[in-house]
């Protein structure tokens, strides 16, 4: 059974960095994705694979898995906030189900998710 | 002569095994092999130095700007939002631009200000190392990059909140910030009650790091100041 996505308000601003607009939308539900990869990533593990909503937008960014090995002139990849319930991270073992986890996830590693 | 007391029971000499005169343990001396990081950084400070890239007072000015930076600023910042709603508005929409207008130096930092609420307490981790806003707080507390913080906050805000000293009521919502890429976070916590009139001068002294962390909640004015 999927867990409730979290609520998400409209922070009412702009990204305040530049952006070419990105795929996704503040409120859209988007999956993780359960990609293995080797080198430096910054999605964390027990994010992968998991529901959560858009919240924001922050802007365009240099991939971190690029700028570890010293690679300056890639294209700049949308970078946003996403969350999650603790109920969809953490299932029945949850501490709070209805509590919320925003992390920092950019755009490669997220799908277009169905879920309501 | 160093051993010329008579207090026999005491530990003498190079065995520091009990206490110096001022009640206080002995630290044992560091004598470990550098380590890689050490080695590097050492490589490369003096790299630098030889190079004509930067010298040796220019490196001391920067590591003692990044020394004097202080949860002071934050308080600041935090103050002001508290008493000037159209900065407060501008602080949410863009951090880093809000500061700067305070005359606060944040170089690249990118912050995003969350804001606690009656419906809402924000808490702030870096699960992937010690992400931290440092131009506004200084240097992190060791808590904050240690394993137990990092892998437990996300896991179970609510205990690990619990043994800060911060009891929740059940209707707020914990929301927690895992930040893993650009941006940096800062809590703003709520106004004390009690608080009406004050000075952002005043209020700034009830800001302390962990209420921006959102470990903790900002000083109510009848709680005692941290010594």
């Amino acid at each position: 059974m999927t867990a409730p996505l979290p609520e998400v308000v409209p922070t009412g601003f702009p990204p305040p960095y530049p952006t070419a607009g990105g795929r996704f939308r503040p409120g859209q539900a988007v999956r993780v994705r359960h990609g293995m990869a080797l080198g430096h990533l910054r999605t964390p593990f027990y994010l992968r694979g998991r529901v959560g909503r858009i919240e924001r937008i922050c802007g365009d960014f240099q991939n971190p898995e690029e700028l570890a090995y010293n690679h300056r002139n890639g294209m700049a990849l949308t970078l946003y906030r996403v969350r999650f319930t603790m109920a969809e991270i953490w299932g029945e073992t949850a501490e709070r189900p209805a509590d919320t986890l925003d992390a920092e996830i950019f755009e490669h590693w997220l799908e277009p998710s169905d879920a309501a | 002569m160093p051993h010329d007391h008579d207090d026999h029971d005491h530990a003498h000499g190079h065995h520091h095994h009990g206490l110096s005169p001022s009640g206080h343990p002995y630290r044992p001396d560091d004598d470990t092999a550098l380590s890689r990081f050490q080695v590097m950084e050492i490589a490369l400070r003096e790299l630098l130095i030889e190079k004509g890239i930067a010298t040796a007072p220019e490196i001391m000015a920067q590591v003692e700007r990044m020394d004097a930076r202080s949860p002071a600023l934050g308080a600041r910042v935090v103050a002001r939002a508290w008493t000037d709603p159209a900065f407060k508005a501008r602080l949410l929409a863009d951090g880093s631009a809000a500061c700067r207008e305070m005359s606060i130096e944040v170089d690249a930092l990118k912050l995003v200000v969350v804001e606690n609420t009656p419906q809402v307490h924000n808490v702030v981790v870096c699960t992937l190392c010690s992400c931290y806003p440092r131009n506004l707080l200084g240097l992190p507390p060791d808590w904050y990059k240690a394993r137990a913080y990092r892998s437990r906050v996300v896991r179970e805000p609510r205990a690990v909140l619990a043994e800060f000293g911060t009891h929740l009521p059940d209707d707020v919502r914990v929301q927690v910030h895992d930040s893993t890429a650009d941006m940096r976070y800062l809590v703003l916590p709520a106004r004390p009650a009690g608080t009406d009139g004050w000075s952002a001068e005043r209020l700034a002294e009830l800001v302390g790091r962990d209420a921006m962390i959102g470990v903790t909640l900002a000083r109510a004015p009848e709680e005692p100041a941290p010594a």
